[in-house]
């Protein structure tokens, strides 16, 4: 806490922080209100007699409805949640796997492989969406979910295998030699104690992993391209952006719908998520 | 029933030599601490016992069988870690059972005989929390349950009371004694504090840079240190040296000081009499130090000033300066003695220690 007089609890805390908070929190707030505002009110003027950006009287679901009547908004949720839970599954599972190995298996050059995984997860999509979209149509993948299941772990397993790495450091590494001693074999002992200790890491890596598949934008624009096939930040924009008209009831709509999953996926595990990320473990 | 030996142990991380050639013959049902500063080896050989460092050269063998290339579960062996490393999502009762469980015993024997060891350790009440929820010493208990469950072989410890405060330190101290005594199991353990080591060996072995500097009793160690290193070490307040030289005159031996001339007992005479002529280093251990009476002979003493008074209540310690050395004497309670007196000490003729000045070696 800020030390003082109260004027400096204002000037140095409490002023910044409602700052900072009104300007993270807006974006959500617009969002929100310009989904349940009728496009009448949406569509007005600014210099209107009754222009008030900030509130609606007469709140609609008319937005709502448009998104799940008229476009493919739930095949696109669907698609979205199937991409995200299974890459990050794939991704998962090959993080914890390596983090442990390179965190924990002396072999050589493990230092300079960890960096070089890294690396890779600096490589922007930006430029590995042209090999990939090779890739994707030789296998005949391109307008499949697969499409994106097996590319999305090309940049999440790095993600997770460095996050993992971090935290199988922090485990001690005396609970797995006594769990050898104990009559396990390195395999048991990974599988009984160093992972179980581990799971608010993974949680957070885990987390991390969906939010970044669910959010994608790139390799969805280019993979897939029919309508039925598409995911919710792909969908929204192109469906719902047509020539240079802007449908900003139902885009935002989309949003709002898009972004409640992940927060609630946060906010399910959010204890373990945190004590993920301060991370420490007491033997 | 199990001994435990280890034959030209050797460690190697890279450059830097760690176990330097290391012999022992550890017997059924002894309790052999390893003691010595950081970075002597201790550790990493006790490791290389448990399985958990390969080595580099030798041989281990517990009951007779060569145990190099085993891993640590087929070692039938118990460790306890300075951290306790107990499983933090498990109960107590888990962690005592692991072991158990993963070696597949019936649930039966597994309930029986963590309910034995909680009744020996006194812990019974524990058996329900996580080791987050206890005190350092209940850890301490789990942990050493833990070893217990399993009947191994041996028991190895590593530093494990190095982690808890110090009377508590002294009170555990005690209970793995009696445990000891009670179980009868082979132990190694591993210490840096040498009155764990002297109080809780049957056997001590003090190591310094890898080698292994003298095997033995605790009180032979006292007694007769094999180096200075050993005389340094072991014992507290450390033993004081000085750099004298050895005279020969009239067919007696004389120890000559910067300040002091003393002759030694016939005993000790026979063995500095081929160092004659020669420098050698004086060691005496602070309690063989007394302030002198009029009846102490004039050749087995020394003035001195006292440059710090230690009160220690069953002790005054004194640390006093002789011509160019300083020296520490444990003196009794009541003897007034104040900073800038000036002293004379007596000392204790057969307790005297001589060491070479090249070798380090005991003379």
């Amino acid at each position: 806490m800020i030390e003082g007089a109260p004027w400096r609890r204002w000037v140095f805390f409490y002023i910044p922080l409602t700052l900072f908070v009104f300007v993270l929190l807006f974006p959500f707030y617009w969002m929100l209100i310009t989904t349940f505002r009728p496009d009448g009110e949406l569509y007005q003027p600014w210099n209107s007699p009754r222009y008030q950006p900030f509130w609606t009287s007469n709140p609609t679901l008319e937005h709502i409805k448009y998104l799940f009547n008229e476009t493919l908004f739930a095949d696109w949720l669907w698609n979205t949640m199937f991409i995200a839970a299974i890459s990050t599954v794939i991704s998962l599972f090959c993080g914890v796997l390596a983090g442990y190995a390179l965190s924990r298996l002396n072999f050589p050059f493990a230092g300079s492989l960890g960096t070089g995984i890294f690396v890779t997860y600096l490589v922007p999509q930006t430029l590995l969406f042209i090999p990939l979209a090779e890739i994707i149509r030789n296998f005949k993948l391109g307008d499949t979910p697969w499409s994106l299941i097996l590319t999305y772990p090309t940049f999440l397993i790095p993600f997770c295998t460095w996050l993992m790495m971090g935290y199988f450091k922090a485990v001690p590494r005396e609970l797995e030699e006594c769990a050898r001693i104990d009559g396990a074999s390195r395999v048991q002992a990974m599988l009984y104690i160093i992972i179980p200790v581990a799971i608010p890491g993974i949680l957070s890596a885990g987390i991390f992993a969906f939010t970044l598949s669910w959010n994608e934008f790139i390799y969805a624009l280019v993979f897939l391209s029919s309508p039925g096939e598409k995911t919710v930040p792909v969908g929204v924009t192109s469906e719902l952006i047509r020539g240079d008209v802007f449908f900003w009831g139902p885009l935002m709509a989309g949003a709002l719908l898009g972004s409640i999953p992940v927060a609630m996926v946060y906010s399910f595990f959010v204890e373990h998520y945190v004590s993920g990320l301060t991370g420490s473990v007491k033997g | 029933m199990a001994q435990v030996v280890i034959r030209d142990l050797n460690k190697k991380f890279d450059e830097v030599h760690a176990v330097k050639n290391v012999n022992l013959h550890i017997k059924d049902k002894e309790f052999m601490v390893f003691v010595g500063p950081s970075g002597c080896g201790k550790t990493t050989t006790l490791r290389m016992v448990a399985g958990l460092e390969s080595i580099t050269s030798g041989e281990v063998l517990i009951n007779d069988t060569v145990v190099n290339e085993l891993p640590p579960m087929d070692r039938d062996i118990a460790m306890v870690f300075q951290n306790y490393a107990l499983y933090p999502h498990m109960s107590v009762y888990d962690n005592m059972a692991f072991g158990l469980k993963m070696r597949k015993f019936e649930r039966a024997e597994i309930a029986k005989r963590v309910q034995e060891a909680a009744d020996i350790l006194d812990i019974g009440q524990l058996l329900k929390r996580k080791p987050r929820q206890l005190s350092g010493g209940q850890r301490q208990r789990v942990a050493l349950g833990r070893a217990i469950v399993r009947h191994p072989q041996v028991f190895l410890f590593d530093e494990p009371l190095s982690n808890l405060d110090a009377k508590l330190r002294v009170q555990m101290r005690v209970e793995l004694k009696k445990l000891h005594n009670r179980l009868g199991t082979t132990a190694i353990y591993v210490t840096h504090d040498q009155v764990e080591a002297m109080t809780l060996g049957d056997r001590v072995v003090v190591m310094k840079d890898g080698v292994v500097q003298q095997v033995g009793a605790p009180l032979e160690l006292y007694n007769q240190p094999a180096n200075r290193f050993v005389a340094g070490f072991i014992g507290s307040p450390a033993m004081n040296f000085a750099t004298v030289s050895l005279a020969e005159h009239d067919g007696a031996v004389w120890v000559e000081g910067p300040d002091f001339r003393i002759r030694p007992p016939q005993s000790s005479a026979g063995r500095l009499r081929g160092h004659a002529g020669r420098q050698v280093v004086l060691g005496i251990r602070p309690e063989d130090l007394r302030v002198a009476n009029g009846s102490d002979p004039a050749d087995l003493g020394f003035d001195a000033v006292v440059e710090v008074t230690e009160q220690l209540g069953s002790e005054i310690l004194l640390d006093v300066k002789a011509g160019p050395a300083s020296m520490v004497a444990s003196v009794e309670p009541t003897v007034p003695a104040k900073v800038g007196d000036r002293l004379r000490l007596a000392l204790n003729p057969d307790r005297l220690h001589f060491f070479d000045t090249q070798t380090e070696a005991a003379i």
